[in-house]
């Protein structure tokens, strides 16, 4: 499916929200139809402003979950108690209702299957969201280009009940080429078979490939998380170059 | 709460360069003018606050490029950047 990408200013367009979603108790996808979207690429963000009525304007950035195949674009926003936004974007905003977005954006956190692999995807907590747009993405493509590119998937949560697209992600991980792991930091059920501590650097070593093979590597996630795994990955040797980071702050 | 951990990063700062390049220039590759460290705008780090962006070279922590919005002006300084290589495909 081509879509011209053409340069030029970015304008704010008004979308329609054609289908919304709970995801986990603080998650919730949001399925928008923007007016001549220009087609996207896996890990871009699009921005949102909220306007109150006194002119109060509030803008906030959120990753893409949904791959460049679909025609609509979904975002999945993590509700963050008294913010400004997600709890609107949670709460509030109804099928139906309109939302003033701007984009895609981004070029250097994004990923296509011409790319190759392997593809290494590490996230914590809202940070999966756009590395599912990766695997969705990857999902979507023929046979041929998935068998090239295996994927790996480390996601870390505080508890089960935290981790977003866990059944969606649990059947990607049947497809050859796909592996998931799961880590809980906070809160595992007694049957839990993933594992049950902070990212560290064992865990890293075992979920990666070798430097050797010289993956593509994304995490995204919080701030902390992302700066560790980051570190750690450099230190078993991987190119810098090749690891490429999405910050989103503070741990929520 | 830490600086340390509030901090982004060029991505984060992705949409307010949109609004002064006609491309994507996260991918574009920056040479800090603080120390030659050349590397991805993706990769500098944001330190966000309510007027703008500042984003800084994540080896010597100059700044590399600040975008402030003032009443009627949008304030650029990229006085932090001797070279700006951007992805061009025509």
């Amino acid at each position: 499916m081509a879509r011209a990408a053409v340069p030029g200013r970015l304008n704010w367009r008004v979308a329609t929200v054609i289908e919304a979603r709970n995801e986990t108790r603080r998650a919730r996808t949001l399925v928008l139809d923007v007016p001549e979207w220009p087609g996207h690429r896996a890990g871009q963000h699009v921005d949102v402003r909220l306007v109150s009525e006194d002119g109060y304007q509030a803008q906030r950035s959120y990753s893409i979950a949904s791959p460049p195949e679909d025609a609509s674009i979904a975002l999945t926003v993590e509700r963050i108690d008294n913010a400004e936004v997600s709890p609107y974007l949670c709460d509030v905003l109804r099928v139906g209702d309109g939302l003033e977005v701007r984009g895609p954006i981004g070029g250097y956190f994004v990923w296509d299957v011409a790319q190759g692999g392997p593809l290494l995807l590490i996230a914590g907590g809202s940070g999966i969201v756009p590395l599912m747009a990766m695997l969705r993405h990857h999902a979507r493509s023929n046979e041929q280009a998935r068998a090239q590119v295996p994927v790996r998937l480390l996601y870390s949560a505080r508890g089960v009940d935290d981790l977003i697209y866990r059944k969606e992600l649990e059947e990607l991980a049947q497809l050859p080429a796909v592996e998931v792991a799961f880590t809980l930091t906070r809160d595992a059920p007694a049957e839990w078979h993933g594992y049950r501590r902070r990212i560290d650097r064992a865990m890293v070593e075992e979920v990666s490939w070798p430097a050797a093979h010289m993956p593509r590597a994304f995490v995204c996630g919080p701030t902390p998380l992302v700066e560790s795994v980051a570190t750690l990955l450099v230190e078993l040797g991987h190119d810098p170059s090749r690891v490429r980071t999405e910050r989103f702050g503070p741990t929520s | 709460m830490q600086t340390e951990e509030m901090r982004l990063d060029g991505n984060a700062a992705a949409g307010a360069l949109r609004e002064l390049f006609a491309t994507d220039v996260t991918a574009a590759i920056a040479t800090c003018m603080g120390c030659g460290t050349v590397g991805p705008v993706g990769t500098l780090l944001e330190y966000g606050h309510a007027m703008g962006v500042i984003l800084r070279c994540p080896s010597c922590d100059t700044a590399v490029l600040r975008i402030v919005r003032t009443p009627g002006w949008l304030r650029v300084d990229a006085s932090g950047i001797s070279r700006l290589m951007i992805p061009d495909s025509a």
